[in-house]
């Protein structure tokens, strides 16, 4: 049990955060490409279809968010994967802390160096698909609400898949459905934005899927963590 | 017999709906008792392999 | 009555108990389905709106409803199996799981086919309930992959116990969808308040089928449970005099 010497919960969470972060940022790729991946998935589509400015318009709010999700995805797969392979996933587990506190301070470094980034490129690439300003702003709400479901989503099919054979691509298999929700209000709410229709109801939704998705996670992604690694 | 058959002219969407029906009842027994069948035969193998090398 | 539960829970009495109770479920569920689909496709009145197009209903309903009743089964055991760590419950939610894909896959084609003539469309893909369904099909994938993805059984079960209770929510989302969003998809004629809004000459056959459905389901599961246990109990004793001793 927790004695007065060992870290407080917050300490403990604060650490786990600020651990995952400084390693990101010792390995830059883990951080740049995804973000890369991002930009470049966004491009295929004009290149792919043509530039005709109304055509792209009309699937801008679709791309962005499908090119969001699957770098989200993509960057997934690493959030247990090198604990799993230095050890340090044991000590996570046997830590005085709750393990889902912890796995949520994982997942919140894994967003804001995955989807946070994510988000703040979003307005340039929207500005190419010839997005009309005003749904720019709701673009980037919808986006943050999303890309935070999809770290949290993402992080309980992490902990499922950890250290399995091509857990790479169940990841995604399990992950997807779960965040079909998501991309559906978020793309279609950004499309209402730009016939200047109400956004109001889109948002409240993936405001509320994103507190669902806080409210389980953490402990479903906990669970799985102390399964995988039996 | 062949209004029946017509449905009003719905016939292929009724028809098609109903034999769909009936093939993945067909389909779901089908592997069920493939299953069956297959895990028993592995287990029986293993056994009379074991008993045989006793 | 306790003894008879108990015993339940041990796998050479519920092998033994399932085979016997197997086809009675199945027979009486495939008469049930003989009357409703006879009685459905001829005896009922055409519909006022659909004409002889809404007979579909009584393809596209019972697997509708089993779709959703599979996967409430698994989420249930799955918790069960969870919390008392009970092996059978698991050994039912992974018995289910092909069979409530089967009936996913069957409510989607038949609601596609019925939504053909009716919505003038194959597919919709803005329909709350059409993608909800749809995003059950990809659940039961994910949750049959994970499972054949992990080798040691207790892990695969307790994993996947995990995926299923994760994709739970989405039940009551596709039940709802059509009283919480605009639907192509028409509400609740059975259960609602006031009660089935139905003829009686098409009520009964449905009622029929569905019930019928619900009986064959069960006997399949009962079946797959029963392999289930085979496979996993395969190096007990009882399994070794049960197979070497059938065959001598």
């Amino acid at each position: 049990m927790t004695s007065s010497s060992d870290p407080s919960l917050w300490e403990g969470f604060a650490a786990v955060i600020k651990r995952d972060l400084l390693l990101a940022f010792r390995r830059p790729g883990d951080i740049l490409n995804p973000l890369f991946f991002f930009a470049m998935v966004s491009t295929l589509f004009p290149l792919a279809m043509g530039p005709d400015p109304e055509q792209l318009m009309a699937i801008g709010p679709g791309v962005v968010w499908v090119a969001a999700l699957l770098s989200g995805l993509l960057s997934l797969n690493s959030l247990f994967l090198s604990d799993l392979e230095d050890g340090s996933l044991d000590q996570l587990i046997l830590s005085p802390q709750p393990l889902p506190m912890l796995t949520f301070g994982k997942t919140i470094a894994h967003w804001l160096v995955s989807g946070f980034p994510l988000v703040i490129i979003s307005p340039l690439i929207a500005i190419t698909y010839q997005m009309p300003v005003q749904t720019i702003g709701v673009m980037v709400v919808t986006l943050t609400l999303g890309t935070i479901s999809l770290s949290l989503l993402g992080s309980v099919g992490a902990a499922l898949t950890v250290g399995l054979n091509r857990g790479n691509a169940l990841l995604s298999l399990l992950v997807l459905p779960l965040a079909m929700p998501v991309l559906i209000f978020g793309a279609r709410t950004v499309s209402l934005a730009a016939t200047n229709d109400a956004v109001a109801a889109g948002i409240y939704f993936l405001a509320a899927y994103c507190m669902l998705s806080v409210s389980f996670a953490p402990f479903a992604a906990a669970a799985a963590l102390k399964i995988s690694n039996e | 017999m062949m209004d029946t058959l017509a449905m009003g002219g719905y016939g292929a969407y009724v028809w098609s709906s109903f034999a769909l029906m009936f093939i993945v009842m067909v389909a779901c027994v089908g592997q069920a008792r493939g299953r069956q069948r297959r895990v028993y035969q592995d287990i029986e193998k293993r056994l009379r392999a074991m008993e045989a090398s006793k | 009555m306790w003894n008879f539960i108990q015993k339940l829970g041990s796998p050479p009495h519920f092998y033994g108990l399932a085979a016997k109770m197997i086809p009675w479920f199945a027979i009486s569920g495939l008469l049930l389905i003989a009357y409703g689909t006879i009685a459905g496709l001829f005896f009922a009145p055409p519909d006022s709106k659909q004409g002889d197009a809404f007979r579909i209903i009584y393809a596209h309903v019972p697997a509708a409803y089993l779709s959703m009743m599979a996967y409430t089964i698994m989420a249930v055991t799955a918790g069960i199996g969870l919390i008392w760590r009970m092996k059978l419950a698991h050994a039912v939610a992974a018995a289910a799981a092909p069979l409530g894909a089967w009936f996913t896959f069957l409510a989607l084609a038949t609601g596609s086919i019925w939504g053909r003539p009716m919505w003038g469309t194959w597919w919709e893909w803005g329909d709350p309930r059409l993608t909800s369904e749809l995003i059950m099909l990809f659940l039961y994938f994910g949750y049959m992959s994970l499972r054949a993805a992990i080798d040691d059984t207790a892990k695969a079960d307790k994993a996947s116990a995990v995926l299923v209770l994760v994709g739970a929510v989405n039940v009551p989302i596709i039940h709802f969808s059509v009283e919480w969003w605009s639907s192509l998809h028409q509400g609740p004629t059975l259960i609602k308040k006031g009660g089935p809004s139905i003829d009686a000459a098409m009520l009964y056959p449905l009622l029929g089928i569905i019930l019928g459905f619900t009986l064959f389901f069960g006997a399949l599961l009962l079946a797959r449970i029963r392999t289930e246990v085979l496979h996993r109990e395969r190096r007990t004793r009882w399994v070794r005099n049960m197979i070497l001793g059938e065959s001598t």
